[in-house]
């Protein structure tokens, strides 16, 4: 770093700096020569922005470079490129996002959401049309959602008792922490193999949606037992304490006094547990299969799931006039169906929240 | 939970409080049932571990000797078979941690030190509603959207590039190749990763920092000498932990790939290895029982390399806490 001499004959004990705009400048110039290369070489739009982010993340440093120093130099461009990543990721966030609402916005309406795959008979215009309803689907999709809650929800609960409240540091307890976050890592589509392994040792060709909500509570357990956990190891030990010392048992000490103090972040977990299973696939594919009927019943025959109808329409999409329209559908519905449930989690994590301070 | 309910309802006094003199030691009937349904809790977690390796290798065992029709036309045995497989697998999620690592660790920056502390929050927020999203509408997406649009960058890099082995070949005229599937994966990686990275970033000791800042270094510098040696580890573990995800997904692959189980690293043309996870959803539909066991002994064989993955991270991820604790 060179020093300079300032004007009044002092020492100034700064180096020379880019000025405070120089990133402004830069940014600007570039979008502006991305639009005119891109408008005199006849590229398509997207070439725009590429070029501009690509001039920027060059200028900037080298022009720190000529005025600053090598250091300064690699500063800024670092801080370019980080920038950049937080662009590049948002590019396919905001295009799924966009592209799920404009192809799937258009073919949501009653029909699709009371009728379900099986060919239906309009008495109006007397035409038979192939299906086009995805009510099957939204029925199954909650059967097999509430039976996996149903299965997950007390086992992992309790599991998070025992390790909070009994395990103290046993074999047990360092054996199932190192477990739950294996668990974790359990491939979704292992996890539907599992339920089919279990329940076709007798039959090869059974299917049920049961089969599905096992195979997705093996993903939802590991979810619900750490937010648990960790819900209640917040929970103060002079409450418990308290409640020893009026006589309540242990048991009714973690009933009454742990579990009702971490509801509200126990109930967050498990709404976010939901809302990531909600979107499985592979499990479902492999363990329930699919069906065009509507089924109520988890315990007898093939259910379809959302997520499967949005496959199913996807891979016959070439062949059915209306299947890649249905499948965005399918896709805008899931996507709000996750998007409400993480919302309502958080509402519900922030009310519940334990208040800080006084 | 049926752990409980045998045990409760029967025999036994109607009700507790009736029951339990206030004489009586605190470990009542009440309390033995309710820690020994906590404990059974417990072991049914490790016990449901147990049975996925048992029950898959139990259904999966006659699909590794099966008639060599039914592993072909591009193998004759299981392990060759289940090899050409584990490649694809492999090969896919390399190039997606490829692509994804640089930009969740810029990212993880981003929320950790850069960010203007207005945005970062919302990001971090963001990001998260990345992970929200079902993989079916990443794969829908990547079938459908991202296959046309990129078609141009593919055939650019085919024609420019074609002299490195991994663009080579006669690229696909629709687009959907491994060079897509690993991009889509990597959008799928990046929050985990970022997230991860993100934490670990954090916990760099403040005084560290401030002490390099005070020695006159830039922001960069004082990220290259006092966060990133502290934190390699963490990052380490959340990238093996990325690729345990990559390894697994299904729905993006099988959606984007026509996929067989084949050896070759042109990800450009058509010529597409399928991954174990894609290959099992694309062919279960068959409903053949000689290839569903095969199907299930590959699951068996991507069940174990995953585990051993995510074990691996998990095992740095303590380490590295304990050295921080």
């Amino acid at each position: 770093m060179s020093v300079t001499t300032a004007p009044t004959g002092g020492i100034s004990l700064q180096g020379n700096r880019l000025p405070r705009f120089a990133p402004y400048v830069v940014v600007v110039g570039a979008v502006a020569l991305g639009a005119l290369v891109t408008m005199l070489l006849g590229l398509s739009w997207v070439a725009a922005p590429v070029l501009a982010v690509i001039v920027v993340d060059i200028a900037l440093p080298l022009w720190s470079r000529l005025v600053e120093g090598r250091r300064a130099a690699a500063n800024r461009g670092v801080t370019c490129l980080v920038w950049t990543a937080l662009g590049c990721t948002l590019v396919p966030l905001v295009w799924v996002l966009a592209e799920v609402v404009i192809k799937g916005a258009p073919g949501i309406n009653a029909h699709l959401l009371t009728h379900d795959g099986t060919p239906y008979f309009d008495p109006k215009t007397l035409v038979t049309t192939a299906g086009g309803g995805a009510f099957h689907a939204l029925v199954g999709t909650l059967m097999v959602t509430l039976c996996a809650v149903i299965i997950s929800v007390p086992v992992g609960l309790m599991t998070a008792v025992y390790l909070v409240e009994y395990a103290r540091g046993s074999w047990l307890a360092r054996g199932v922490t190192l477990m739950v976050d294996v668990m974790t890592g359990i491939p979704s589509i292992v996890a539907g193999l599992f339920a089919v392994a279990l329940f076709t040792l007798a039959d090869p060709s059974l299917r049920m949606g049961i089969m599905g909500s096992v195979a997705l509570s093996l993903l939802m357990i590991p979810t619900v037992v750490r937010s648990a956990e960790e819900m209640m190891r917040l929970v103060p030990n002079d409450l418990r304490e308290a409640a020893y010392a009026l006589g309540v048992p242990k048991w009714r000490t973690v009933l009454k006094v742990v579990l009702r103090t971490s509801l509200g972040g126990i109930i967050t977990g498990v709404m976010l547990a939901v809302s990531r299973v909600i979107g499985e696939t592979a499990p479902l594919l492999v363990a329930i299969g699919s069906i065009d009927e509507t089924n109520w019943n988890p315990f007898s025959g093939r259910m379809e799931t959302l997520p499967v109808f949005i496959m199913d329409n996807y891979t016959q999409g070439a062949t059915t006039p209306d299947g890649y329209k249905w499948a965005w559908s399918g896709a805008l519905l899931l996507i709000a169906i996750v998007m409400v449930l993480n919302l309502i989690a958080r509402i519900i994590g922030k009310i519940f929240a334990p208040k800080t301070g006084r | 939970m049926s752990t409980i309910e045998p045990q409760t309802v029967p025999e036994g006094p109607p009700t507790p409080s009736d029951e339990t003199p206030e004489s009586q030691p605190v470990t009542g009937w009440g309390d033995r049932i309710f820690s020994s349904a906590a404990f059974g809790a417990g072991l049914l977690i490790l016990l449901v571990l147990a049975a996925v390796f048992v029950f898959l290798a139990v259904q999966g065992a006659p699909g590794t000797h099966q008639a060599a029709s039914v592993y072909g036309p591009y193998a004759t045995n299981f392990w060759s078979y289940a090899g050409k497989l584990l490649f694809g697998t492999a090969l896919a999620a390399v190039l997606a941690m490829l692509i994804a690592v640089p930009f969740a660790l810029g990212l993880a920056l981003f929320i950790s030190h850069y960010a203007p502390r207005r945005l970062a929050v919302p990001v971090a927020y963001v990001i998260d509603l990345l992970a929200a999203v079902p993989s079916v509408v990443f794969g829908l997406w990547g079938g459908r959207a991202l296959t046309h649009a990129s078609l141009p960058v593919q055939h650019w890099l085919n024609q420019h590039l074609g002299w490195f082995p991994l663009f080579g070949g006669t690229p696909s005229s629709t687009g959907h190749t491994v060079f897509i599937a690993a991009v889509v994966l990597s959008i799928m990686v990046i929050p985990i990763t970022t997230a991860i990275a993100r934490e670990v970033f954090q916990q760099t000791p403040k005084l560290l920092e401030e002490a390099a800042l005070g020695l006159g270094a830039t922001r960069w510098e004082m990220i290259k000498y006092a966060v990133l040696p502290h934190s390699r580890s963490g990052v380490v573990a959340g990238a093996m932990l990325g690729l345990g995800r990559a390894l697994g997904e299904t729905m993006a692959v099988a959606m984007v790939l026509n996929g067989n189980p084949l050896v070759s690293i042109r990800i450009l043309t058509t010529d597409s290895p399928a991954t174990i996870a894609s290959n099992i959803a694309n062919e279960y539909k068959n409903e053949d029982p000689h290839m569903q066991s095969v199907l299930i002994a590959t699951g068996l064989v991507l069940f174990v390399f995953t585990f051993l993955v995510n074990f691996a991270a998990r095992t740095i991820v303590t380490r590295a806490e304990r050295r921080l604790a």
